[in-house]
């Protein structure tokens, strides 16, 4: 049952996209006003049908949007969906692996937390956690780069690719977009070691920002399940913390991660624009930045929309995986 | 609470005011975080007050009687902290950015605090379908990323750019759109829970009005986990207004000073080895948010016994006896769990706020 609120979500979101948007006034006068004379710019607007009442102009938008078009950009004339196939591939990487990081900190950190609570250990890692959320993505992205890809030379400064390594992998037959697959199927090495190199920052930034609230997520968790009966009992077997601690609390403190995933992806996607920007890595946030420079908001629009549908769905699948581990969730 | 009022003794003066109350609690490391978030905190007011006072030049100020500042040069004597591409003083900057920080803050928590509660109030306790059409409409905002929402409400606000308070009104009504469902939320379950209740029941009898009973006796009910949300919303307002500035939806350089629009210009400086113009407007972004958001984690963890130092947990067994038992059982306990609620116990386990 619960399942089926997608569909009003979507709904919402989009209709409050539109509404805020063409609030404001037709998008061709955004874009190109001051640009144009008046009589050009009035033909443009008429063209594209921005001169009907709203309604009309929204059911159409809808019903678009219910085949797919999410609507074509002012400034370089392609349609969003294009757009989406082009960069959202490089999003989707960015995004996996950021959690990877996120994970590979958040999880084991959680676990010393919660073994030394209230200990110094565990106030170092809180801080650590809160660290984590207060720095703003794009600070940490620069800090890394300064201190990685400036002074230390040691990795890329910004970019998913180098040049050479980009031109091989455009000549494979079937491109996938995701680059790291790409580099594999070159078959060159140096390929692969030249992708992960320039997706370490990257994920690093954005990972941190998630890797605190994994970090957080596992130690409150474990530190609730050691205090209920079935630990108890262990402990009186004489099991010792340690052990309780990474076998006894660690899984049933992993099923809320799976239910928090759902809202970390937003966190994750309104993240990614702020570390693609920061690292001119290609993606969908990309993108979205540069819309916003020219102020092509069809294609903000566009694109905002589209990561909505993006974000809804995700919390769906989420929700029904979390219903599969958990016997507990049940809709 | 009512149910309490014959057996509980009055609580003093300094244990009902929100923070002083929690500082008395705390002890060991979390009376630290709590006192290092306040200090942190307390620093962050005290210099967007007197800014003026404080920083060595103007936010937009260009040059001093000695000529032009010039343009990205590093830390000396005259400009601490250098100065940015634009020949700012980025000390000077940095200080006034605290201004329109807690500008935004301000204006932001207010208003989506008196949106939220009221619509929370009203939806709760009227419930039937506008109760759901709101559920469902904040809930689906709630599940949008607040950034993305943040810059489609700067467009329609300001179309992008933006004078001092044009600039600051817009960020903190992109970011107030954001919070309202929070509060919604909490007010709208505390609603709920509070409507069961037998003094609500008796006003009912009396021939309260309805407004009379939301605004009387269940609002002041319902407020208790607002400070609380407040910190933790003050520092999200401050990351969202970053990244507004960051992605070009600033503040113009010359009608306020931005950390995130400085940063946004601090790119490409770094690329070529200038760290100054980014460090400094990033350190205070994190510095400030660090503060608020310890103080905000320590009031919550005071407001959970499970998560209060165990000493103190000892000592007041009797509450802890009856939330923590059964986990998350307080919300649908009887009289005996109101106790429990006392302290604050609108967040479960995961220390996530409860949806009812």
């Amino acid at each position: 049952m619960r399942a089926l609120l997608i569909i009003p979500t979507v709904f919402i979101l989009v209709t409050l996209v539109f509404v805020l948007m063409r609030s404001t006034g037709d998008p061709i006068t955004a874009a190109l006003g001051g640009r144009l004379p008046a009589d050009q710019l009035q033909e443009r607007i008429a063209e594209a049908g921005y001169d009907r009442p709203l309604i009309v102009q929204y059911l159409e938008y809808l019903g678009q949007i219910f085949s797919g078009n999410f609507g074509t950009t002012i400034t370089d004339n392609r349609q969003v969906t294009e757009i989406l196939l082009t960069y959202g591939t490089a999003t989707l990487e960015l995004v996996f692996y950021s959690l990877i990081v996120a994970f590979v900190i958040g999880i084991p950190l959680g676990l010393v937390a919660a073994y030394f609570r209230d200990k110094g250990q565990d106030a170092v890692l809180r801080v650590f956690a809160i660290l984590c959320y207060a720095t703003p993505v794009f600070f940490a992205g620069l800090l890394l780069k300064l201190v990685f890809a400036v002074w230390l030379k040691a990795l890329p400064v910004a970019g998913r690719a180098s040049t050479g390594a980009q031109i091989q992998m455009e000549v494979l037959p079937n491109e996938t977009g995701i680059y790291t697959i790409d580099a594999i199927m070159t078959g060159d090495p140096a390929v692969l070691g030249d992708v992960l190199a320039h997706a370490v920052l990257p994920a690093i930034a954005l990972g941190l920002l998630t890797a605190g609230v994994f970090l957080r997520l596992v130690r409150t968790n474990v530190i609730g399940t050691l205090s209920t009966d079935y630990v108890d009992a262990a402990r009186s077997r004489g099991v010792s913390e340690l052990r309780l601690v990474r076998k006894h609390a660690y899984r049933p403190a992993l099923i809320p991660i799976i239910t928090v995933i759902g809202l970390q992806i937003a966190l994750l996607l309104g993240g990614a624009v702020l570390t693609e920007t920061t690292f001119e890595w290609k993606g969908l946030g990309f993108q979205l930045s540069e819309y916003l420079q020219a102020r092509d908001f069809v294609a903000v629009q566009g694109i905002v929309a589209l990561l909505a549908v993006i974000v809804a769905v995700t919390n769906f699948v989420v929700d029904i995986i979390a219903a599969l581990i958990d016997p507990r969730v049940r809709y | 609470m009512a149910a309490d009022t014959v057996t509980a003794p009055k609580r003093l003066l300094r244990d009902r005011i929100p923070v002083v109350h929690q500082l008395r609690q705390s002890m060991g490391l979390q009376r630290g975080m709590l006192v290092a978030g306040l200090v942190l905190t307390g620093i962050f007011v005290f210099i967007a007050v007197f800014a003026p006072i404080i920083a060595p030049y103007g936010f937009a100020q260009l040059r001093d009687a000695d000529g032009p500042f010039g343009s990205q040069q590093p830390p000396s004597g005259a400009h601490p902290f250098g100065t940015t591409v634009g020949g700012y003083d980025v000390l000077s900057r940095t200080i006034w950015g605290a201004q329109t920080a807690i500008l935004v803050i301000v204006i932001a928590v207010i208003l989506s605090i008196f949106a939220g509660v009221i619509l929370g109030l009203i939806s709760g306790y009227l419930g039937g379908w506008l109760d759901r059409v709101l559920v469902v409409v904040c809930d689906a905002i709630y599940a949008f990323p607040s950034l993305l929402l943040a810059i489609v409400m700067s467009i329609v606000i300001s179309k992008g750019q933006s004078n001092l308070w044009g600039g600051v009104f817009a960020a903190a009504i992109s970011i107030t759109v954001v919070f309202i469902p929070q509060y919604f939320r909490v007010i709208r379950a505390e609603t709920v829970r509070i409507k069961a209740e037998a003094f609500v029941e008796s006003a009912k009898v009396l021939g309260a009005s309805s407004g009379r009973i939301m605004f009387r006796h269940v609002l002041r009910n319902a407020t208790r986990t607002l400070p609380l949300i407040f910190t933790l919303n003050s520092s999200e307002a401050i990351l969202t207004l970053a990244g507004l500035g960051f992605l070009g939806f600033g503040i113009e350089p010359t009608a306020a000073a931005e950390w995130g629009y400085d940063l946004n210009k601090a790119l490409s400086d770094v690329s070529s080895g200038i760290w100054w113009t980014a460090l400094f407007p990033g350190l205070a972004i994190v510095l400030v948010v660090l503060g608020i958001t310890l103080v905000g984690e320590s009031l919550n963890d005071l407001a959970d016994p499970r998560l209060r130092g165990r000493r103190r947990v000892a000592q007041s067994a009797g509450e802890v006896a009856e939330t923590s038992v059964v986990p998350g059982g307080t919300l649908t306990a009887g009289p005996g769990g109101l106790r429990g609620l006392e302290d604050g116990e609108s967040f479960d386990e995961h220390g996530i706020e409860v949806k009812s």
